[in-house]
């Protein structure tokens, strides 16, 4: 099973030009600058932008195919659809907005229901409440909710927390991690932030002037390094760990990975508790010779893969440590004085991770 | 055509056939109006078509043009050789003009704008986006339209209701051209003060007057009370 898709759409002098197939368990982002064609291929997908011309298939059911005159209008769609606004009704409060996709969903079967949902985003308290009396996140909590129980097929979020500020974001993106981990619906999640894709993406599609740059496992994606997008002042890489033992005098969590272990400040969920890791490329440094008084608790001997060439003063690395591979930022004039080669073996000292649990309760 | 009046005391008083008449009236008009308004405000709130200035020019003209002349044409397009008379002759075998019918299709024309403009409005002003998100939950564009548009637009709806009943009880001229003042059937409340006051009976003018003009303010009062309710909440 998976979702196919093929669109070509031309906007004055902007042109979507999509051929995709995309897994249908977990969380696919899609990832590009504003007016890359990201929220566009959404609604292509959801059957808004009647003029696009293309295909899409679900599973096995073709939803739209012009070649073929099927072209499903948007309520027979099994979308559920979270737009970067709320876009509650006003004249309904929470549980009648709820009620609404609940209602017209066809009897198809839902195996989570209502309360299921209701208490998966936390909404118990709020359904009385009308939309104007909502916080911003609350709203898009309602509004994540209310797509969710339409019983959907495939979930399409279309940067639910760019609306936000800060505080607001780190209050939903916890909700966004159980729908990860408690609920089999695929969603395609669409961002231009790439803390968010790393954190809740398993599969990335980067897009570029409406053309699709990469669609991979976001793993891989992360470590190619011939994408502008992914090779600026953000670039990193996702490692998968698990938890093995807490310290708790100098309160550090020792993770185990395919290339060793690492010992992180903090603690973070139960022995044997999966998690997820994120390394940015310039939190990692190089040395040849494992140094004897370092303050660095994480040094692990990994392989040069690739180097990136060119005139820049810095350049991206990417290494193999066990089975994962990691990027690195360093400057040319250190890959020169350390004449660092592909197949080299070097010393990775780690300076900082970022950690978040997928497993399940949260972080 | 029309129903009988009340028995009962609120209406035992000289005049009263006229007011029931004209309350039929304004009642038929104005639930026909928003049947017509509804389609056709939705219609000029969304369209992007060079005839929409045309139609809008249409709708608007009973507010500039003399109800005489209105009612000069309705008299010639409704009467028996008319276009619309004729057809209806053959229809139902009666004449239009002179008639309780002929009136509401006058009346439907002549509160025309006061029914569209206020819907035309709500309509423009509703969010297209909430539109979208009812079509991603599984509403069917006529499904979302009953569902959110007509409840989003309660304030337009409010005006369109009252402003074409208070409109339509209060025309004369357009009555007095295709109605004429038949007891029962064409003599409405308006006609009937113009009537006492020619014949000099004052008490009865002041009377059915001040029924008019009392209830003319409630009924407007009650409108921007509950509109002004309505926008703060």
């Amino acid at each position: 099973m998976s979702i196919t898709l093929r669109y070509a759409l031309q906007r004055g002098d902007f042109g979507l030009d999509v051929d995709l197939k995309i897994p249908v368990h977990g969380i696919t982002g899609v990832f590009g600058e504003s007016g890359s064609g990201k929220t566009t291929l959404l609604r292509c997908m959801a059957g808004l932008e009647r003029p696009a011309i293309g295909r899409l298939v679900i599973g096995s059911d073709v939803w739209q195919d012009q070649s073929k005159n099927v072209m499903r209008p948007v309520h027979k769609r099994e979308i559920g659809y979270v737009f970067q606004e709320p876009r509650l009704f006003r004249h309904l409060n929470v549980r009648r907005n709820l009620d609404y996709g609940w209602r017209r969903r066809n009897g198809r079967s839902d195996a989570s229901g209502f309360d299921h949902i209701v208490t998966l985003l936390g909404l118990d308290r709020l359904l009385h409440r009308m939309p104007e009396a909502l916080s911003g996140g609350e709203a898009q909590r309602v509004a994540i909710a209310r797509a969710l129980l339409c019983a959907p097929r495939v979930v399409l979020m279309d940067e639910p927390l760019a609306a936000l500020d800060r505080a607001r974001k780190d209050e939903i993106l916890p909700f966004l991690d159980r729908l990860h981990a408690e609920l089999s619906l695929p969603i395609i999640y669409v961002s231009h932030n790439i803390e968010e894709m790393c954190r809740l993406c398993d599969h990335l599609v980067v897009i570029e002037n409406g053309q699709i740059l990469a669609n991979e496992d976001l793993q891989s994606a992360l470590v190619r390094m011939d994408l502008p997008i992914l090779s600026g002042d953000e670039a990193g890489s996702v490692i998968y760990a698990t938890v093995k033992d807490y310290d708790a005098d100098y309160e550090l969590t020792r993770f185990g990975f395919s290339g060793g272990e690492l010992l992180l400040p903090g603690q973070f969920g139960e022995v044997a508790a999966d998690a997820r890791l994120r390394i940015r490329a310039s939190d990692i440094s190089l040395c040849r010779d494992r140094p004897e008084h370092s303050t660095i608790l994480n040094i692990l001997p990994a392989v040069v893969e690739e180097l990136q060439g060119g005139r820049s003063p810095s350049i991206l690395l990417r290494l193999r440590i066990g089975t994962d591979r990691l990027i690195a930022r360093i400057t040319r004039r250190s890959r020169d004085e350390l004449n660092l080669q592909p197949g080299d073996t070097v010393l990775a000292q780690i300076k900082a991770v970022a950690v978040r649990n997928t497993a399940r309760g949260g972080v | 055509m029309t129903a009988a009046m009340p028995e009962s005391g609120l209406f035992n008083f000289p005049g009263a056939g006229p007011l029931w008449l004209s309350i039929q009236l304004a009642a038929t008009t104005m639930v026909l109006l928003i049947a017509i308004g509804t389609p056709l405000g939705w219609w000029l709130a969304r369209t992007s078509s060079r005839w929409k200035s045309v139609v809008q020019a249409v709708v608007a003209l009973p507010i500039v043009l003399p109800p005489t002349v209105l009612g000069f044409y309705l008299l010639i397009v409704l009467g028996p050789n008319g276009t619309i008379g004729s057809w209806w002759v053959t229809l139902t075998g009666e004449a239009l003009t002179f008639s309780f019918s002929g009136l509401v299709i006058a009346s439907c024309l002549y509160s025309l704008p006061f029914a569209v403009q206020p819907l035309q409005g709500a309509f423009e002003a509703l969010d297209r986006r909430d539109l979208e998100a009812a079509w991603t939950l599984g509403a069917s564009r006529v499904d979302a339209f009953f569902t959110i548009a007509v409840p989003q637009s309660a304030r337009g709806y409010l005006s369109a209701v009252v402003l074409s009943f208070a409109h339509t009880l209060g025309e004369f001229g357009v009555v007095l051209m295709v109605g004429g003042n038949i007891p029962g059937e064409t003599r409405v409340i308006s006609i009937e003060i113009y009537d006492q006051v020619e014949s000099l009976n004052y008490a009865a003018a002041h009377q059915l007057s001040a029924i008019l003009l009392v209830f003319a303010f409630l009924v407007l009062f009650s409108m921007f009370v509950v509109n002004r309710r309505w926008e703060r909440t």
